[in-house]
């Protein structure tokens, strides 16, 4: 981030981070998230691609999300746990995106791909030292 | 040395992420040799840290290792950038912790700042510094 222009001073470090209700248009909302998937799919020339790209937008919205959520929702707390993790995006990570909370959890694989079927499922896959290191969690 | 302090955000490759160095007054120039260890100091942490941040809910993880007259405490923050800190006493740690991790929330939103890329702002170092001389060198 270049601060040539600001002399060493910027607002978005001084403004408050819990609860700032701020809101956005519509409409500029839509114009920008139009433009993303007509941008992603203007460059690719089949569907799996699209969805990696799209979701490759998606990551780094969400891991900035992420600190975000934890530190006004959770008060600080980290999930250490996989199920936890998913609850938690399943009511507070889709409520803060989409206004109410994903419909079902279901059991777990890894690595996550979109796939379409009956609406969006996201299946979840994760490594297996991820499972292994879980599993040893619950032991102790 | 004491009296001085040294803060460290670590990425996910262990690529670090931001540093910075507290000097009491009086130490004009800091040491060449203790920049270096200290940055080994933070380094040989990490493993610990590692270790630690599954056992506790918690994302200040108190102190993990301890090396001479030296305190390495981490903290852990939600996107698992771990922060490490060497200081000669523990006061004030948790608190500076909990502000330059507010500091970095709001840097990290935004949407050109890609997570683990290192920073790179004046902004923020300044702030980070006012941080430091407010809590940890009064």
């Amino acid at each position: 981030m270049d601060t040539r222009f600001t002399r060493g001073k910027s607002n978005i470090l001084e403004r408050p981070l819990t609860r700032p209700k701020t809101e956005v248009s519509v409409s500029a909302f839509a114009l920008l998230y139009s433009e993303m998937v007509q941008y992603c799919q203007s460059r690719v020339y089949s569907v799996s691609e699209l969805q990696t790209r799209l979701a490759d937008m998606g990551q780094s919205v969400g891991a900035s999300l992420l600190d975000v959520l934890v530190l006004r929702e959770k008060n600080g707390k980290r999930e250490t746990k996989v199920l936890n993790m998913l609850l938690f995006i399943k009511v507070n990570v889709w409520k803060s995106l989409f206004g109410k909370e994903a419909d079902k959890l279901d059991g777990f694989p890894a690595k996550v791909t979109a796939h379409w079927h009956k609406g969006t499922t996201l299946m979840i896959k994760f490594n297996d030292s991820v499972i292994a290191r879980d599993k040893a969690l619950d032991g102790r | 040395m004491s009296g001085s302090f040294y803060f460290v955000m670590v990425g996910h490759q262990d690529n670090p992420v931001f540093e910075m160095e507290f000097l009491p007054a009086g130490k004009p120039e800091s040491k060449d040799d203790h920049r270096h260890l200290n940055q080994f100091i933070a380094h040989a942490a990490l493993d610990l840290v590692d270790e630690n941040m599954w056992l506790s809910n918690n994302m200040y993880l108190k102190t993990v290792d301890k090396f001479n007259e030296w305190f390495v405490s981490a903290f852990v923050t939600a996107g698992h950038i771990l922060c490490t800190a060497l200081d000669s006493s523990l006061y004030g740690i948790k608190n500076f912790f909990n502000d330059v991790y507010d500091l970095y929330i709001k840097f990290a939103m935004n949407p050109f700042y890609e997570i683990n890329a290192p920073i790179r702002s004046t902004a923020f170092e300044r702030k980070v510094q006012f941080l430091g001389k407010k809590h940890l060198l009064s």
